[in-house]
């Protein structure tokens, strides 16, 4: 902060941090409380808001834990993001450490460029192509069929459709941090482990992953956290067994016209993950500084 | 007895770089053999060919006469000590020390009596719970070895251990190397750019210059009979007098250079009528011009080195002359700025093809 007004001045500092106090005040935190005060408050019709009845109480949060169905498929929300981050480093880890270690540098620039020009794409219309390459009648059914793998067009709707879906979405924010991380691990550490006689699988579980650690959390975060706020891979590619809990906290808002019980919805979320990503991180020994750089 | 190491015409070609051609030696079982040049000379690819990280295009590697071939780093009865040590950061000295047991499939137990054992070989005791980053330099150095020899190698390979070291912890673990090695008995073979450091610690040194073995030999052999002008002149320091042989008898070669005729021992391929090259050591040159041969010189300076001083001088051709005075025979040291004569025997010096 001294820096800051030593560089530029009294005047065009105070500007500064004015313009971020009000950015962080009127877009972060006012939206927040503005979200803590619906959830906590009753649904009234307009005559009675302010009135008596108008009080502060947890039955909105209530409301969640006593309906089945919503609490199973918040549940189902939480562990099926953590299973997408899971899936997401099994797909992106080998690749992760080929580009780090093994590829040549004219290889790595052509596969990261491969990787983020669809990320150039609007992420609804990349999920719509995943729409209709996942139709019943769309292509991997008839690529399937012509190659005799299936007899009958499969629905891929679903629990599987979402998976893709989230998958392909976050793989850049899964590549690059275990990318970065890998990346800076000498090679003489894998040779000395390979001439010490260990397996591949014991190189990369004793020498590597664990070098890579900040960034495996890293990117996991992200991926948790992007996957349990996702809405438009489950509303795209789910079917109604598939429901995701965004698409509960759409529904009281938009059709169910109970902004209360949708905000309280969603506050539940946002604490509950953040309560899954503090716990992650404690896990892996990093700190929240480090995920943000 | 542990296994020997045999090279038999090996080369190793990268794309369109020959970085080691037709090389062939072998190192006895429980010797101390270095392999010395300059960096790019293909020391480093014939270790990491002999380590297994690499499979050479040419020739064939044996150790304790079975043919490597094919086999991978971690198939080999050799272990390996790289130039940057590569210990594992995350894992506290004693399980980087185990990590080769680990592999083995060892119980825990096991490996801390192993690592502890070891620990005590290398005189760091109560160290095996410290992490790598809290030791220091020598110490690194020292569970680097530790983790190498607990896998009990036959062969352990030295990239250039030492060369991140201060001068003085050098000279310290080269003697501790060399120790190290007598007492385990396994063969060492020891890269290095260093000749100092290659004289003073092996039984033998291959010495290599762009990817061609140029000798074989112990360390007075190779100084004392270079067999090419590369040897002469990177092993030890040397003068150099250009001429033409004009005899060959009974090994003494006579040479006509324009500073006189001049006499030294034949090396291998020289012939009367040959442009050849003499070299003469700094410590054959005497003062005062007592021996055989003479060579005249305006001294420009004399640096005292201690145990010895250089009188750096130019010959009548103008090329740089270096004679070694031993520092209680500098009151008759030539003065600065004159003319001196500098005399050495026929024995001490070498005759060589020009080339």
């Amino acid at each position: 902060m001294a820096e800051l007004y030593r560089r530029f001045g009294g005047g065009l500092s105070t500007i500064f941090v004015a313009l971020v106090l009000m950015w962080l005040a009127g877009m972060v935190l006012a939206p927040n409380i503005m979200m803590v005060d619906y959830a906590l408050r009753p649904n009234l019709p307009p005559a009675q808001i302010g009135g008596p009845n108008d009080v502060y109480s947890l039955d909105n949060v209530m409301y969640l834990a006593n309906e089945a169905v919503h609490r199973s498929i918040f549940f189902k929300t939480i562990w099926a993001s953590a299973f997408v981050a899971f899936a997401t480093f099994v797909v992106c880890y080998p690749l992760a450490y080929w580009l780090a270690q093994h590829a040549t540098p004219s290889q790595t620039a052509i596969a990261l460029l491969a990787l983020t020009i669809p990320f150039w794409i609007n992420e609804v219309l990349r999920t719509l192509a995943w729409y209709i390459i996942l139709a019943f009648r769309g292509p991997l059914n008839a690529l399937l069929l012509s190659l005799g793998i299936i007899d009958e067009p499969m629905r891929w709707y679903g629990n599987g459709g979402v998976l893709a879906g989230m998958i392909y979405a976050y793989i850049l924010f899964m590549l690059f941090p275990i990318y970065n991380a890998i990346e800076s691990l000498e090679k003489a550490q894998i040779e000395a482990a390979r001439d010490l006689g260990a397996s591949t699988w014991r190189i990369h579980w004793r020498v590597v992953m664990p070098h890579a650690k900040a960034g495996i959390a890293t990117g996991c975060v992200f991926t948790f956290m992007l996957a349990a706020g996702s809405y438009v891979a489950p509303a795209l590619l789910g079917a109604p067994g598939s429901r995701w809990f965004t698409e509960i906290i759409y529904n009281w808002f938009f059709e169910g016209g109970d902004w209360n019980r949708g905000a309280a919805y969603a506050l539940v979320l946002l604490v509950l993950c953040l309560v899954v990503v503090l716990v992650t991180l404690k896990l892996a020994r990093v700190n929240l500084t480090d995920v943000a750089k | 007895m542990s296994h020997s190491v045999e090279l038999h015409k090996v080369g190793m070609t990268f794309g369109a770089t020959r970085a080691v051609g037709d090389v062939s030696f072998n190192v006895e079982g429980g010797e101390f053999f270095s392999i010395l040049g300059p960096s790019g000379c293909g020391k480093t690819t014939i270790l990491r060919m002999i380590a297994g990280f690499l499979q050479p295009t040419e020739g064939r590697i044996t150790i304790g006469g079975k043919d490597m071939a094919g086999l991978g780093p971690n198939q080999r009865p050799t272990a390996m000590i790289f130039q940057s040590l590569a210990l594992f950061p995350l894992m506290p000295v004693w399980e980087n020390i185990a990590f080769g047991l680990e592999a083995r499939g060892a119980s825990k137990a096991e490996r801390r009596s192993k690592a502890d054992e070891l620990l005590k070989l290398i005189a760091l005791e109560g160290y095996g719970d410290r992490m790598p980053g809290e030791l220091s330099g020598g110490q690194r150095q020292r569970v680097a070895i530790a983790r190498a020899l607990a896998v009990e190698p036959q062969v352990l390979l030295l990239d250039e251990p030492l060369s991140a070291l201060d001068l003085k912890l050098r000279q310290h673990m080269r003697a501790e190397l060399r120790a190290l090695q007598k007492r385990t008995g396994v063969t060492f073979i020891y890269i290095t750019h260093d000749q100092s450091e290659a004289l003073a610690m092996s039984d033998r040194i291959a010495v290599m210059s762009a990817g061609v073995l140029q000798q074989v030999g112990a360390p007075r052999e190779l100084y004392d009979n270079p067999a090419t002008p590369f040897v002469a002149t990177f092993v030890g320091e040397t003068n150099v007098v250009a001429g033409k042989a004009t005899a060959v008898e009974a090994g003494i070669a006579t040479v006509e250079t324009g500073l006189g005729t001049m006499r030294g021992r034949a090396g291998p391929g020289v012939a009367a009528g040959q442009a050849v090259r003499l070299y003469v050591r700094p410590e054959a040159l005497v003062p005062g011009g007592k021996g055989d041969n003479t060579l005249s010189a305006t001294v420009e300076r004399i640096d005292f080195e201690g145990a010895f001083a250089l009188a750096h001088g130019r010959l009548a051709d103008g090329s740089a002359m270096v004679a070694s005075i031993s520092s209680t025979d500098l009151g008759g040291a030539p003065a600065i700025g004159g003319s001196a004569t500098f005399g050495f025997d026929t024995r001490h010096a070498v005759v060589l093809p020009d080339g």
